[in-house]
């Protein structure tokens, strides 16, 4: 009844629409996995699966603008992932949980540090492994770790040491170095 | 005074019955959904008029919105010496924003358009009151396979629109301007989040593709069986699905990207 309706179908027919059908639904899955793959996370080295990663956890006192999903970055390669970032109701620090790639595994001493990518860039983790023999298991606690730098209380350090120095020149050395 | 009066509560009641009158045909069509899904070979021919035949209008308007896009990005972003991001911005105003809600536009006036001068001419010419009076629903021969056709199509079409953009994109910015080309990926690499963005792209196209459907055939059902009738609704079609989508638009990108 459709097809004596439309004439183009008579002419087309049944199993060549099929075919189109088939290619625009086609057309739509290879439209989507180029966006997924080539111009989203999915397909970039760093994204983890659930099966092979490991958590690691490390106290801060202060994460900055840290978000989840920050990169984890040893030597500026992304070996992981921020997963989770809490407070610790007990020492009021900042708890962050990282998903790491199975395949790096990091010496008991490894030290954390949150940093800035470039001048105003976002903020991620910084692994730098130690000389321990033994490794982090899953599960594990960084113990050193250093916390974001905040500019005000970079720039309020700076004018306070530049007021002491100015008061008594002859300590602005160690004004300087606090 | 009491004419007035008279005449605003005429106002409010045919409006709360024409809203009335919607839910009931919008709950029919949900019910005949199962029905048009147990024949496939309608849904097929619904989805080769409504997507296929879109196809070239979807695609021209995608690359055009990516090379623009790109363009007019490279000269606001370059005084800050961010060009590299000019991927990025183009990514993600495409997939949440501009694909999903340009395609629904266009899909308004490209294919609910035919649907409604389809579904109106059938019912001035006394088709479907024939296929009535021979005991089938058309709400369930007709009117449902084409609403699956344009849910099923209008997601696909987004996506195609989004994926030529970027590819617009990357042409303005990689050949023509010479961002690199790692850079220009990797920043979408990094910051496109394949569920949180392109995934609520997909659902909002999803729903402005069940709007355009339903306003298109509700219109082409409910039109007067005249000429000036089907002309009429066709117009509505346009002008409603389209101020439908804009608002559902803004509600869903409160919904999903309000929180960072």
């Amino acid at each position: 009844m459709n097809a004596a309706l439309n004439p183009e179908m008579t002419l087309i027919g049944r199993k060549n629409i099929e075919t189109l059908v088939g290619g625009f639904v086609l057309l739509g899955v290879l439209g989507l996995a180029f966006l997924a793959l080539q111009a989203a996370n999915l397909g970039s080295a760093a994204s983890l699966g659930r099966g092979d990663a490991y958590l690691l956890r490390a106290h801060f006192d202060n994460i900055g603008a840290l978000k989840p999903r920050a990169p984890v970055r040893t030597a500026g390669v992304v070996v992981g992932r921020v997963k989770a970032i809490v407070l610790d109701p007990k020492t009021f620090q900042g708890v962050v949980t990282m998903d790491i790639d199975k395949t790096y595994r990091f010496p008991r001493d490894t030290a954390a540090k949150i940093l800035t990518a470039g001048l105003l860039g976002d903020q991620y983790v910084g692994l730098d492994p130690g000389g321990d023999s033994k490794d982090l298991a899953g599960g594990d606690t960084i113990a050193q770790t250093q916390s974001a730098v905040v500019l005000e209380n970079l720039i309020s350090q700076f004018i306070s040491g530049r007021a002491d120095s100015m008061a008594t020149p002859g300590t602005a050395a160690s004004a300087a170095s606090r | 005074m009491q004419g007035a009066l008279q005449g605003l509560g005429r106002t409010a009641l045919d409006q709360c019955r024409g809203w009335g009158h919607a839910a009931f045909f919008f709950f029919d069509m949900v019910r005949a959904v199962p029905a048009a899904l147990r024949r496939p070979r309608l849904v097929a021919e619904q989805i080769h008029a409504v997507g296929n035949h879109s196809l070239i209008i979807i695609v021209a308007s995608g690359l055009a919105a990516g090379l623009v896009l790109a363009l007019q990005m490279y000269y606001a972003l370059v005084a800050y010496g961010a060009s590299e991001s000019l991927g990025l911005i183009v990514n993600l105003a495409l997939v949440r924003e501009l694909g999903p809600v340009l395609t629904g536009l266009l899909f308004a006036g490209r294919a609910g358009t035919s649907l409604t001068a389809e579904i109106g001419l059938m019912k001035a010419g006394e088709q479907l009151a024939a296929m009535e009076l021979m005991a089938i629903d058309p709400k369930v021969r007709m009117l449902a396979p084409r609403l699956v056709g344009g849910i099923v199509s209008m997601p696909i079409l987004a996506i195609l629109f989004s994926a030529v953009g970027v590819v617009g994109a990357y042409v303005v910015a990689v050949m023509l301007i010479g961002i690199d080309s790692g850079n220009f990926w990797l920043n979408m690499q990094t910051r496109v989040d394949v569920f949180r963005d392109i995934g609520n792209g997909l659902v909002k196209a999803s729903v402005f593709g069940v709007i355009c459907t339903m306003v298109a055939l509700y219109q082409g059902y409910e039109c007067a069986p005249t000429p000036e009738g089907v002309a009429h609704a066709t117009t509505r079609t346009v002008v409603i699905s389209s101020l439908w989508v804009l608002g559902a638009d803004f509600v869903l990108t409160a919904l999903m990207f309000s929180t960072p």
